[in-house]
């Protein structure tokens, strides 16, 4: 096999930090390649290098196809052939799918006359090639996000790629999806498309990969064949010492007095009966596929999505909130689920971000900060979730997507609550931060505070729950206690079959 | 590591360069006397005063163009009142700020509570209150005003009495921009929206307090406006919205929220202020110098962005 690309003392730095130091890195003409490393070990620097997104420093060197060249902008990147699908993608929602492939690069009849005829036949042609029933009509906006990062894949051959970086596109698909997606993959591969895989998951990574670059610190670690490799000796690559266990051990208590008691939540077509209860020293798993309700009922709950009708109770006293400021005094908290969106505020620093749930906590009479009260509980914070940052005054938006997620679990940490709602806590973060997560869940388990978590990650929810409530189309169709777990019982109820048979 | 600058600094630089350069400049027509500084501070203490308020608002991610109506509006209140209560100063001086508190609230109720976006809401206020205060007073100014009212524009307390109360504002306003929940509440805003109100912030009571405040400062403008003019003019405090736009954008807040500092806008309608006054003392007529500080205007925002990459 051929080289197609070649990094060579990759270094680049940035005015806090030196997110890679002399990383060499290769991948051959057709090979599916993963790159994996925890939050900040370089993986998205890397590709904004070859990406042309930003410029590496002097020293280094990029060869593509065996010529050294340089890359200085996303332009000239994509014009060698190089192509990203980022974490967060890059659409206009209101142009269809076709309009979207060729943005820009639009066949005309005459200058300015966009031939629609064209347009349409190529985009099927795209679609059929990576066997995707799409319609090339359909608005993006109407589209699911795995049928959004098809067409960033059919964009990206319509380019005529010949490398595509993939940057976490599993994060926000289902199993089914992920099935899907990886059947893609293996066709682009099969017709001499290169990719370079990037993703927290490490089970998928070993059945999609060929070869798999391990990045740690910013540092080239080691690259080996996947066949080689087990998901232990991946991980203790990636943290640096060995790691036996995803889930760290926990002795459950036995349950204690009701903490959440939600009766018949109704919420137009998106909640329909909700009813289950949290006791005093359990955690709570909430499972199902994207959209099936889960984090409408911790909306609901939470007062930013309030319910039509139903009750909730929390330590036998009857709540209602209509906000979530009025769900905060009630002792309610919910992490939300996407932190760049509703959980940070990305432009205010790290410290802020921390004491912006409960300010009054450091305020004095309720309205004067506090700044040394501030910074004790902001270093204390930081100190004992491990968040990395070489200043508290530092925008958060620098931090890595771990120690963002920190920031987060931080700022709910900081309000006295009696109920905290975890959805999607661990998404795009790595192996340790994750366990440092699960730890923390415990420990709040233990003082006594109840404890929800919404997750797609079937063995994290199997990991660490006590109960799983699994949920279908607005509805509650399973409950699963420990002992009982199992991933195809749960997808079972996900997926409505189990349900359908009850009713039968 | 590179140690970081605090935001105003360039501002600051630039300043200097440009107060520097017309000192040299304008230095036989007495630029850099007392005279002339207290004169470039007095003839910016007005829209500077209406900036702080505008730099809330632009922080919190919105806009008020409705402060220069507020000026004319609460400016004529009060000398309809100085007339009717035969000079009644400090029944004169609260209703105008109370005019420009409720038109503020106003403002933020309707953005906050309909989403309506900022600009519609405030340009809509802004033609109607201008409309509002010339059906009032006929189209005339209120003159016949009492003379000890003359003192807000135009006393003396050491230094002349709008700039000291420019300096006050500017003060408080720092404060309340850096030490207060107001203040961090108001970037959070401005920041991500979103991620404030689920942090159990209330937006809608934070948004009618933000417009308030700029409410209240435009007020206190109109009123030394008033003061100075001798009269409640229906036609006063036109184009002062973009004026204060200006300095705030100028000083380096972010038209798209969530940035900027008080200091920063105190040093863009300085920076202003000083070339409106340096180009006076050239000789230089109004229409170039429109074209030089829409120039300005331009250097510095491109300058502030090519400093953020």
């Amino acid at each position: 096999m051929e080289e197609l690309l070649r990094l060579e003392n990759l270094t680049k730095t940035f005015p806090e930090v030196v997110a890679l130091k002399g990383v060499n890195f290769s991948v051959m003409k057709g090979e599916v390649h993963a790159l994996v490393g925890e939050n900040g070990a370089g993986k998205s620097t890397l590709v904004k290098i070859v990406s042309g997104v930003e410029r590496m420093d002097h020293g280094g060197a990029l060869y593509y196809k065996g010529n050294r060249t340089e890359i200085c902008d996303p332009h000239s990147a994509q014009k060698l052939g190089i192509s990203v699908i980022y974490q967060e993608l890059t659409y206009v929602p209101e142009l269809t799918v076709a309009e979207n492939i060729f943005l820009g690069r639009e066949p005309v009849l005459a200058p300015g006359i966009i031939d629609w005829k064209t347009l349409r036949a190529k985009t099927r042609e795209l679609l059929s090639r990576l066997d995707i029933r799409l319609e090339p009509d359909i608005q993006l906006k109407h589209l699911s996000t795995a049928q959004r990062q098809m067409v960033e894949i059919a964009k990206a051959l319509s380019l005529q790629a010949e490398i595509i970086f993939m940057d976490e596109p599993t994060a926000s698909l289902t199993e089914h999806e992920i099935r899907t997606l990886f059947k893609i993959i293996r066709e682009l591969k099969s017709s001499g498309v290169t990719i370079v895989y990037i993703s927290h998951h490490l089970e998928e990574i070993l059945e999609i990969s060929d070869r798999v670059t391990v990045l740690r610190d910013g540092e080239w670690i080691a690259t080996r064949q996947a066949g080689e490799l087990d998901i232990g000796g991946l991980i203790s690559m990636m943290v640096g010492r060995d790691m036996n266990h995803l889930f760290p051990p926990r002795t459950p208590g036995p349950p204690g007095e009701e903490i959440l008691r939600v009766e018949n939540l109704n919420r137009g077509e998106s909640l329909r009966n909700i009813s289950f209860s949290l006791k005093q020293g359990e955690i709570l798993g909430f499972a199902g596929l994207v959209g099936a309700g889960r984090t409408e009922v911790a909306r609901a709950i939470f007062g930013a999505d309030p319910p039509d009708s139903g009750e909730i109770r929390l330590k036998g006293k009857p709540v209602s909130p209509r906000s979530p400021q009025e769900a905060l005094k009630c002792g309610i908290a919910l992490v939300p689920e996407d932190r760049k969106e509703e959980g940070l505020v990305l432009s205010m620093s790290v410290e802020h971000n921390i004491t912006l749930g409960n300010l009054n906590g450091v305020c004095r009479g309720n309205f004067f900060i506090n700044h040394a009260r501030e910074k004790q509980v902001v270093d204390g914070y930081i100190k004992d979730l491990q968040i990395k940052t070489p200043l508290v005054t530092m925008e958060v938006r620098r931090l890595s997507g771990g120690n963002q997620q920190k920031v987060v679990v931080a700022k709910w940490l900081f309000i006295p609550s009696y109920l905290i709602i975890f959805d999607e806590p661990t998404r795009g973060i790595d192996v340790k931060a994750k366990y440092e997560l699960y730890e923390l869940m415990y420990r709040l388990v233990q003082e006594g505070i109840g404890v929800i978590i919404i997750s797609s990650e079937l063995p994290e929810l199997i990991g660490i729950c006590d109960r799983i409530l699994v949920m279908h189309e607005g509805e509650i169709t399973g409950e699963l206690v420990k002992g009982e777990f199992s991933q195809e019982k749960i997808m079972e109820y996900a997926t409505g079959g189990a349900y359908e048979k009850e009713t039968a | 590591m590179k140690k970081k600058l605090p935001d105003e600094f360039g501002i600051l630089i630039g300043f200097i360069v440009i107060y520097l350069i017309f000192a040299v400049v304008c230095n036989k027509a007495g630029f850099t006397s007392l005279a002339n500084t207290l004169n470039i501070a007095r003839q910016i203490s007005m829209i500077t005063i209406i900036s702080v308020g505008m730099t809330f608002v632009i922080i919190s991610g919105g806009i008020d163009l409705s402060v220069g109506s507020i000026v004319a509006f609460t400016g004529v209140a009060a000398a309809i009142i100085l007339n009717a209560t035969h000079g009644n100063i400090p029944l004169a001086i609260a209703g105008g700020l109370v005019a420009g508190i409720l038109i503020g609230a106003f403002n933020g109720f309707i953005i906050a509570r309909f989403k309506v976006p900022p600009f519609i809401v405030t340009l809509s206020t802004m033609i109607g209150f201008r409309g509002l205060v010339f059906l009032i007073c006929g189209g005339r100014p209120v003159g016949n005003l009492p003379e000890p009212f003359y003192f807000l524009g135009g006393g003396y307390l050491i230094l002349p009495v709008p700039i000291l109360i420019m300096l006050l504002i500017i003060g408080g306003a720092w404060y309340l921009a850096k030490h207060t929940k107001f203040g961090r509440y108001t970037y959070a805003i401005g920041g991500n929206e979103e991620a404030a109100r689920l942090s159990g912030i209330n937006i809608r009571s934070m948004k009618v307090a933000i417009y308030s405040l700029c409410g209240l400062l435009s007020a206190i403008s109109g009123l030394i406006l008033a003061s100075r003019l001798f009269s409640g003019d229906p036609k006063a405090g036109q184009l002062y919205e973009l004026d204060a736009i200006a300095a705030v954008v100028v000083g380096g807040t972010s038209l798209s929220g969530g940035r900027g500092t008080i200091l920063g806008t105190l040093l863009g309608a300085l920076i202003i202020g000083v070339i409106s006054n340096g180009l006076n003392l050239m000789g230089v007529e109004s229409y170039t110098q429109n074209i030089i500080k829409g120039a300005v205007i331009l250097i510095a925002v491109l300058l502030d962005q090519m400093r953020k990459k």
